[in-house]
């Protein structure tokens, strides 16, 4: 039996880490709201982006424009956005599995000839890497302290310009991606060369064709809304990968504090009965000490 | 007619106006109701919004308009007041 003393010292500290488990909790629950917003927020822009690209045109093929290049894959960037901050169940874990997953499977021929690079946003993913020595360019980890359009935009403009000087050939982006609170869904995909997904969309405002009047020119005006809706996507993962963190750091931490209360509960029991057992101890010891004065 | 001017992070002008200048590429330019349609690129630069009620005005970061049966829409990429 447990003595008195380290069950009430046990108590005292499972106590506190339920605190703060709660508290990061809470937290996560307000920053939670505040990032599905901003996603919400998105969607209008987002949408009408791609309508007016619909509209504008029937295919991309003609275009110009650097970033629907494709071209033999023989540089590749993988941009892994991850949290800055652990403590999020394995929300980060996954991230970086399903990228090492892809290096070693779809980019093994490129990652042998040292040709695979690395942009991380968000430190844990940042810290693997480089402890790694994978080729990890640039520092992305203060994005998250002021997650706007503008800042994200910068990162994606370090890409999209890295692809069109033939830095990489072909740019894929890994994240978790919010389906809700508890269920995150990790996601790869490609975001250079611009993938089909635009030109199919096409079709269907082609038949509600409208007559515009274009300034500067259809192809001007493409190659100017491309890069824009390249940046569209990626401010997306990061806001997806944002709102998950903190579905994934709630969840874990619910899962922490009612682990702490389980915990709680057990160590209160034996508390108890340690305390009853040093009780009837005692009083044996009473009761056998009077019978044995008055018997002597 | 109405406007709407959009950024990636919020909306940041909806409802009814008489006219609106903006910055285009090419130029800037007033659109008045009953426009044709237009879509433009759109430099940094000045939007000025004419209501009812007097005049507003942003200084907006790049974009593109969209003018449609009335409805002018301006995606920028980002707004400054």
């Amino acid at each position: 039996m447990a003595n008195l003393k380290e069950v009430r010292n046990r108590i005292t500290s499972v106590t506190s880490t339920q605190q703060i488990t709660k508290a990061m909790k809470m937290v996560s629950a307000a920053k939670l709201k505040r990032a599905t917003n901003a996603i919400v927020q998105l969607r209008p822009y987002a949408n009408k982006l791609k309508d007016i690209l619909g509209n504008l045109s029937a295919s991309l093929e003609g275009s110009s424009s650097p970033y629907i290049q494709q071209r033999d894959v023989e540089k590749v960037l993988i941009v892994v956005v991850s949290s800055n901050r652990g403590l999020a169940g394995a929300f980060n874990a996954n991230v970086i599995k399903t990228a090492n997953q892809l290096i070693s499977t779809q980019y093994a021929e490129q990652y042998r000839k040292g040709n695979v690079s690395i942009i991380a946003v968000g430190k844990k993913v940042q810290d693997y890497y480089e402890k790694r020595k994978y080729n990890v360019i640039g520092n992305n980890n203060e994005v998250y302290s002021q997650l706007s359009f503008e800042n994200v935009a910068l990162i994606s403009e370090v890409i999209m310009s890295g692809f069109a000087n033939g830095d990489f050939d072909r740019v894929d982006v890994i994240y978790n991606h919010f389906r809700n609170a508890a269920v995150q869904e990790i996601i790869s995909e490609q975001l250079l060369p611009l993938a089909a997904t635009v030109q199919a969309d096409s079709s269907r405002s082609a038949a509600s064709k409208v007559d515009y009047i274009l300034e500067p020119s259809q192809q001007e005006i493409v190659n100017e809304l491309i890069p824009k809706s390249i940046k569209i996507q990626f401010y997306k993962a990061v806001l997806d990968s944002h709102a998950s963190e903190h579905g994934a750091r709630m969840t874990a931490m619910d899962k922490a504090t009612e682990n702490a209360g389980d915990l709680l509960k057990s160590l209160k029991l034996s508390y108890n009965q340690a305390r009853q057992a040093a009780i009837t101890t005692e009083l044996t010891e009473i009761v056998s000490g009077a019978a044995a004065l008055s018997n002597g | 007619m109405t406007l709407e001017i959009l950024t990636p992070d919020n909306t940041v002008f909806e409802g009814e106006v008489s006219s609106v200048t903006v910055p285009g590429v090419q130029g800037s330019f007033e659109i008045l109701n009953n426009h044709a349609p237009i879509i433009s690129t759109l430099d940094d630069g000045k939007v000025i919004i004419r209501t009812g009620k007097g005049e507003e005005s942003f200084f907006i970061k790049g974009g593109v308009v969209e003018v449609l049966d009335n409805k002018i829409m301006v995606l920028a990429e980002g707004v400054k007041l």
